[in-house]
This record gives structure tokens, sequence and C-alpha cells, in this order.
């Protein structure tokens, strides 16, 4: 095969790209620019690591069926640990938010990592939501007869119905999470590749 | 399971909730504690020195 | 250097400046450990809250006027779920976004009948009992016009409806099949055998509550609890939890459009908050590239503070 036709492969192609966007050291970098020295930065990192927290639950949770937690002490405690692992997510994205807008972190093209983390915190609102009402008692009989009117009225509830419960088990045990990490990952390597956002620039806020 | 009696909460928060109004707003005081938590975060992260990082002259 | 066409809001510098050494899978790590400690403590010192279900039976026994004022309404199809409209029946155009009936449009995908749903089929699950038996194939062979009948007459008797030694009792003379078909139901229902046969209609396995919960969330006394737990739309219900746990604290925007007009006079309020909080949501997504909001980060000045240490620095 002479050189020309590897480098025409899909596969030499796709590994050109991928090593061009992303080489290991920007994959994992051992450096950061002197700027990124503030207490704001770590919130992503542990938005991260409750997301990780909040499966890890969920995943103990999954392993005796969905109603081992109401007769169980284990299962209750466990039932513990993934709610208030999702407390902490929430609470360090809204914080990681936060700090984002306050450093107009899409400037210099980042704005697709922007919009992906605008679509993991809808996307986790959706699977906080389905999760409430998968837990089989009295909070999720409440929850899911509220929401019906909202979900049906946008006339969503035909295919998406609350009320169904293995639907909405099954949505907030695969469909929703695999949507959620998928939507992070993408985020975090958008990150990665673009660097972190670099400070204005002292005169912008003069002339400006 | 007794011996699993051990993992029983110590202060389980399962009494009627208790909830603050002011105007149109009604919150939970457990919610109102999660947001001003949020909030006092925030402004602590933006205000406490970062450790580690090699400190810079602090006067030019 | 610098083209005349620099947007400070949307471009950014380049970095000429220096790195230093950051270890972010150590960080990482750290981040994992303090969360799972956390998360181990707050759920060590409070737990969770599992407020058991409400069954049916439950409803019946504890609220037996309720109930039986809730399966009359199924009966002559004045309740909220016999009322709906899409996606469950044809009784109403339902929700409109101005000229817009998006559910309607979609159409009846989740249909329910309220009366042969949770009166008929219920019944006909019941082990024979002769006068039951007679009953139901009166029912079922009697026209349209004379069913609607006794309905009218079994409505109207049943302002003076009574519970007498557990029994349902209304005295209606020209409802037909009804006195007695009514008054099983309220036995099946006390006895936990009405929960069984709205949630096995689909067969042997179960995951669908659609019938059983629309069924609940039509009587009140459902939402009586709910009301005393501080949940119900108008007290900012979905933000809480039962008991003293935080709840849904993030959705506290989509929560305040309920409380105020016109959203919480307004029949079409669930569309409307929808329809803003999608609109809403588009202007987060879209922060980047809208003026004015995309500026306030640079004129308020907080990235001075999160970024001292390099402004300290600069000549
Ligand atoms: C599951 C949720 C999320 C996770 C796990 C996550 C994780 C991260 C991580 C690890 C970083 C890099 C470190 C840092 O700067 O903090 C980052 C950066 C960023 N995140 Fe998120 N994030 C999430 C949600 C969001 C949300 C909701 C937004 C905003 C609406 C957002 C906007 C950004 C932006 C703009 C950056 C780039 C920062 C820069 O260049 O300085 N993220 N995220």
């Amino acid at each position: 095969m002479s050189t020309t036709e590897i480098d025409r492969q899909w596969t030499t192609r796709l590994r050109k790209r991928v090593a061009g966007k992303l080489p290991p050291e920007k994959l994992l970098p051992d450096t950061q620019p002197t700027y990124v020295s503030s207490w704001i930065y770590v919130f992503g990192v542990t938005t991260m690591a409750a997301l990780g927290v909040v499966i890890a639950s969920g995943c103990l949770l999954a392993l005796r069926g969905p109603q081992w937690w109401h007769t169980s002490s284990v299962g209750h405690f466990v039932n513990s640990l993934h709610l208030w692992s999702v407390e902490i997510f929430f609470f360090a994205m809204v914080i990681h938010l936060w700090g984002k807008y306050f450093m107009a972190a899409w400037r210099g093209g980042r704005a697709l990592t922007w919009m992906t983390g605008v679509v993991t915190f809808l996307t986790s609102i959706a699977t906080a939501f389905t999760g409430y009402v998968s837990q089989s008692n009295f909070d999720s009989q409440w929850i899911s007869t509220q929401a019906k009117d909202g979900i049906n009225s946008t006339g969503a509830g035909a295919f998406w119905n609350v009320l169904n419960s293995g639907q909405m088990l099954m949505w907030h045990i695969v469909l929703l999470p695999i949507a959620a990490v998928a939507l992070t990952a993408l985020h975090v390597l958008l990150v990665r590749i673009k660097g972190v956002v670099p400070p204005f620039e002292k005169t912008t806020e003069v002339t400006q | 399971m007794s011996s699993f009696g051990l993992l029983a909460a110590i202060w389980p928060l399962t009494t009627l909730g208790h909830y603050v109004s002011w105007h149109v707003i009604q919150i939970s005081v457990a919610n109102l504690i999660v947001i001003i938590l949020m909030v006092v975060t925030f402004i602590v992260a933006l205000f406490a020195p970062f450790p580690g990082r090699r400190r810079r002259k602090e006067n030019p | 250097m610098r083209s005349k066409a620099f947007r400070p809001d949307v471009d950014a510098p380049e970095w000429k400046g220096g790195h230093s050494p950051y270890d972010i899978i150590k960080e990482g790590t750290i981040a994992l450990v303090v969360v799972s400690i956390l998360t181990v403590l707050l759920s060590v010192a409070f737990g969770s809250p599992d407020d058991p279900s409400i069954t049916i039976k439950a409803w019946s026994t504890n609220a037996p006027m309720d109930f039986a004022t809730t399966a009359l309404s199924e009966l002559n199809a004045t309740s909220g779920s016999a009322q709906y409209g899409a996606p469950y029946n044809h009784a109403s155009t339902g929700q409109q976004l101005g000229p817009l009936t998006l559910a309607k449009w979609i159409g009846v995908r989740v249909p329910v009948n309220s009366v042969n749903d949770y009166i008929i089929d219920p019944l006909r699950s019941l082990p024979k009992q002769p006068a039951l038996t007679a009953d139901l194939s009166q029912w079922s062979s009697a026209s349209g016009s004379t069913r609607a009948g006794w309905v009218k007459d079994y409505s109207q008797a049943a302002n003076q409806m009574q519970i007498v030694n557990g029994q349902l009792v209304v005295n209606a003379t020209n409802a037909g099949p009804l006195p007695v078909m009514m008054a099983d139901l309220f036995q099946m229902a006390r006895t936990g055998a009405l929960d069984q046969a709205l949630v096995t209609q689909n067969g042997f396995y179960t995951s669908d509550y659609t019938l059983p919960l629309l069924f609940l969330a039509d009587g009140t006394y459902l939402s009586g609890i709910a009301q005393k737990q501080h949940l119900t739309g108008d007290q900012w219900g979905m933000m809480n939890e039962t008991g003293n746990y935080p709840g849904q604290a993030w959705l506290w925007l989509y929560t305040f459009w309920y409380q105020i007009k016109p959203f919480n006079a307004s029949g079409n309020g669930d569309v409307l908050v929808w329809g803003l909080m999608m609109v809403l949501s588009a202007g987060l997504l879209l922060t980047p590239f809208i003026p004015g909001l995309r500026s306030i980060p640079r004129k308020t000045r907080v990235y001075r503070l999160i970024w001292r240490e390099h402004y300290r620095s600069l000549p």
C-alpha cells in the first residue's frame, strides 16, 4: 500500500484528526495558564465527582430492584446516599454555572461548551424528575399526578406518560443517565480542546 | 436486619416541614438553607485565596 | 496587533503569559473523596424520606365519602380525568397556547374511558355473584339512552348518599343496575381488590399506573394530604419534599410562575408556563449570542475577583 492510500483510510484520518485536536498533553495537561487560580474552578470537577457518586449509588439501588429500599434499612441508606449526592450534584452545578457566567466563559469559540453545559443542566433536571416519580411512594404519586398536566399541555404526554411508572423508571435509569454522561463527556472534552478561557483584557473594560 | 439499625438516620427530617413566607414567596426552611449555602459557597469561592499556586509578586 | 473587530464579550484575547503546574487528576480525586464523605455524612445524619404510597383501599376506608363521590364522578363523567381531553379522551379541547391546541393535535394516545375503566371492567373481574352478574349483563345490553337515564337518576339520588355499616347506600328508584354496581365497587375498593383490578388491566405483569393514579388524583384525599405537606402547586409545592427535606430547589423559577397572574388564573396556566420556560431556557442556551445579556459579566466586573491574582500581576 502506498502512503497516500494509507493516508486516505478512514481510520488514519480519524486518528489524525483526534490526535490533532486533542493530543494527550491537551487531554490530560499537567499545567494550566497562571490565571487559573481560584476556587471557582473546582466546581466543574466537583459536579463531575458528584455525578460519579450519583451513578454509583444509583447502581447500588439497582442491584436488588426498585422495591428493595422500602423494606430494607440497607436499601434505605443507599437511597439516602443517592438523594444527598443528587443535592450535592445540583448544588455544585449551579455554582459552576454562576462562575462560568461571570467569567463569560463562552468567549473565544467556547459557545458550544456553554451550550452543552446548559443542555446537561436541563437533562439533569429531567433525570431528577423521573427519579422522583420512580420512588414508588406517596411522593411519586403526588409528583406524577401533578406534573402530568404540564407535560400533557405541551402534547408530549401522548408519548411520555409520567403516570406510566415503568416508562419513567426506564428513562430514569437508562436513557437519561446515558444522555447526561455523554453530554458531560462532550462538555469536558470541549473544555480540554479549547483550553480554559483567558481573562478579559484590562483595556476592554476601559474602552467599552 | 437489626444489625443494620446503625444505618438509621440520626436526625431524620421526617416531621412536618417548616415554611417561610414573604409576600408571594413560600419556601421550605430546608430549601432556603440549601439556597443560602449555595450563595455563601459562591461568595466564599470568589474571595477565598486559592492555595497551592505559585504566589505571584504581591507588589509589582 | 488587534483588529478593530475584536468583540470583548465574544472573542477572547490570546494568552501569552505563563503556565504553572496544575494536577487535574489529583484535583478530581480529592473532589471525589470530599463529595463521597459529604454524601455519607448527610445520609447518616438525615436519611431520606419515604412516605408510603396511598392505596385505594386506604382512600375508601379513611375518606369513604370522597371515594364514593369520585366514583360517581367517573360514572357520570364529570371527574377531572373524564373531562380532560387529550391524551386521555375527546371530552374537551384541553389547554391552548394561543391558537395552538398542542395536546389535541397529537390526539388521544393514552385512552381512558372513565365508566368502563373505573367501574365496569373492575366489577367484571370480581368472582361471580348472581346479583352483580345479572346487573352487569343488564348494563351491557342496555342502550346508550337507557344507561344515560340510569346515570342521571342515580346521580340525583346520590345527593343523599350514605354509608351505613360500611355499605354504600343510594336510594335510587329508576337507576337500573347502578345501586348494586356502585355498592359492589365500594366494597371492592375497601378490600383492596380495586387497587389490583386497576393495574392488572393489561395482564399479569404491570408497570403502568395511569388508571389508579388518575383515579386517586380525581378525588380530594390525595391532594388533602399533599396540602398538609405543603406540596400543592399554589404552595410552591414542586420545589418541596415531604417532611423537612430539601426538594427540587432548582425548579424555583418554574414554580414561581404558578404563583402569579396570568398563570395562576388561567385555564391554560400549564401550557403558558411551559411555553415561557422553554423561551427562558433557550435564552440561557443562547446567552453567548444575546447582546446585553452576554455583556453583564464584563460590566459587573465579578471576574476581577476571580482573576485577581492575574490582574495584580499586570504592570
Ligand atoms: C453535569 C454537569 C456539568 C459538569 C460535570 C461540568 C464539568 C465541567 C468541567 C470539569 C469543566 C472544566 C473545569 C472548570 O472550569 O470548572 C467545565 C467547564 C465549563 N463549564 Fe461545565 N459542567 C457541567 C455543567 C455546566 C453548565 C450547566 C454550564 C453553564 C450553563 C457549564 C459551562 C461551562 C463552561 C462555559 C466551561 C468552560 C470553562 C472555561 O473555559 O473556563 N457547565 N465544566
